[in-house]
């Protein structure tokens, strides 16, 4: 006997056994286990989608649960993908579940991405965002784009079809602290479940051929006004000719720029003389000069770059330990082959 | 004309929507310097989107007393 599980949906004439096979048949990747990829995770499992595939390196906070609304108040310290995968075999037993307990790297993303139909995009920093986009360019993958920012999400379909990418709508990322990235701001419980619901949705047309996904618009969700802002953008051909991933997709949430601990440092600067270069602004070296260190701000780095003359390895100072770090970013950008060390925590631990 | 403001755009102008009735800017590229004179926060903003009555414009394209800009710049979260 038939399973009357899909029948309310099956009984749909646009939609019918014909959709639901190829839900059935359908391979899914969301990037992301967090507020948009739960309620995603939650809808695609529950119509029927063959298999998903979940990434993300985060385990359950209980700051999650107010919209991550799949994960338990046991679960807290649990891996997210171990989690949700628990949630969603219970919720529907005919899915196949492929998880991955990593964030999407450069290194990992083509061999993962490979493996699906359609990406969902539900991860929550500008980095992984411009990786996903990349990746599925170069694989010729459509993917479901969604975003939040306070009370406003936005959603679109990007690489379907011939249509335009995220790059065509924002060619580069925004500079760090330019806008507000990662994990750090207020966000109300059911927004990333309302706009991770649109992104299911898209999804759902995209692999059945019903109605018409979002490509070539943004939509833009007000949901203290409870109004849709949507426009219509145009592919640049330049966009879609990657063929490569970018050597680094840096601003990541978690860094891997090198630094050394102050304890360490000063074991260090007493057995030899290091390249120190102090990124601070002249006016605080003025109070508290570092003896032996080159002074150049972090905001004339660019300028001169070239005019320094850089031992393999160069340490970076500044008063708190943040510039430093952007320091380190910058060259490393531009001079691969030394090794930048940042001062965890500046000047201020060497007091 | 009506502008429509999203994202950190409306957080640092403090409304979501400005309207300007007398000397509208001659194209969107003016229009974004006057924005940016008035709001210098703004300028810092790399990466923006700009639509004219719903549909995506650039810099060149010419703006009249009825049209209706948005900008919206990329958000992140997730």
């Amino acid at each position: 006997m038939v399973s009357p599980r899909y029948d309310r949906q099956i009984i749909l004439k646009e939609f019918g056994e014909k959709a639901q096979k190829k839900l059935s048949s359908a391979n899914v990747l969301v990037v992301g286990a967090g507020g948009l990829g739960t309620p995603i995770l939650q809808y695609l499992n529950s119509m029927g989608v063959g298999h998903l595939g979940i990434i993300d390196q985060d385990v359950v906070h209980e700051s999650n649960l107010h919209r991550q609304v799949i994960y338990t108040e046991k679960q807290i310290g649990v891996s997210k993908v171990r989690a949700a995968k628990d949630f969603l075999i219970s919720q529907n037993s005919h899915t196949k579940i492929s998880i991955f307990e990593t964030s999407l790297t450069k290194e990992n993303a083509i061999d993962i991405i490979l493996n699906f139909d359609v990406v969902v995009d539900a991860s929550d920093n500008f980095p992984t965002r411009y990786l996903v986009n990349d990746a599925c360019v170069i694989l010729n993958k459509p993917f479901v784009y969604g975003a939040l920012h306070e009370f406003e999400g936005q959603i679109s379909v990007f690489n379907h079809n011939g249509g335009p990418t995220y790059r065509c709508l924002f060619s580069k990322p925004p500079k760090e602290n330019e806008i507000p990235n990662c994990n750090t701001q207020g966000v109300l419980g059911i927004l990333p479940g309302i706009v991770g619901s649109l992104q299911a949705l898209e999804c759902v047309k995209i692999i059945t051929g019903i109605g018409k996904p979002i490509v070539g618009s943004l939509l833009i969700f007000n949901a203290l006004k409870q109004q849709y802002y949507k426009f219509k953008f145009p592919k640049k051909p330049e966009n879609i000719k990657i063929y490569n991933l970018l050597d680094s997709y840096q601003l990541a949430c978690e860094t891997d720029i090198l630094s050394i601990t102050p304890k360490q440092f000063k074991k260090l600067i007493k057995i030899k003389s290091l390249q120190i270069i102090d990124v601070r602004e002249p006016f605080e070296v003025k109070k508290h000069p570092l003896q032996g260190a080159i002074n150049i701000p972090l905001l004339s780095l660019k300028e001169k770059l070239k005019e320094i003359n850089l031992s393999p390895k160069v340490y970076y100072i500044c008063q708190s330990g943040a510039r430093s770090l952007k320091a380190v970013e910058e060259y490393q950008k531009h001079f691969p082959n030394n090794e930048f060390i940042s001062l965890q925590g500046g000047l201020n631990t060497l007091y | 004309m009506r502008i429509l403001l999203f994202g950190i755009v409306k957080d640092i102008v403090g409304v979501d929507k400005l309207d300007i009735k007398l000397d509208i800017p001659k194209n969107v590229g003016d229009l974004k310097k006057y924005l940016v004179k008035k709001y210098p926060e703004l300028g810092n903003l790399s990466s923006l989107a700009i639509a004219l009555n719903n549909e995506y414009a650039t810099e060149e394209m010419k703006l009249t007393i009825q049209d209706e800009i948005a900008i919206i710049p990329p958000v992140s979260g997730g």
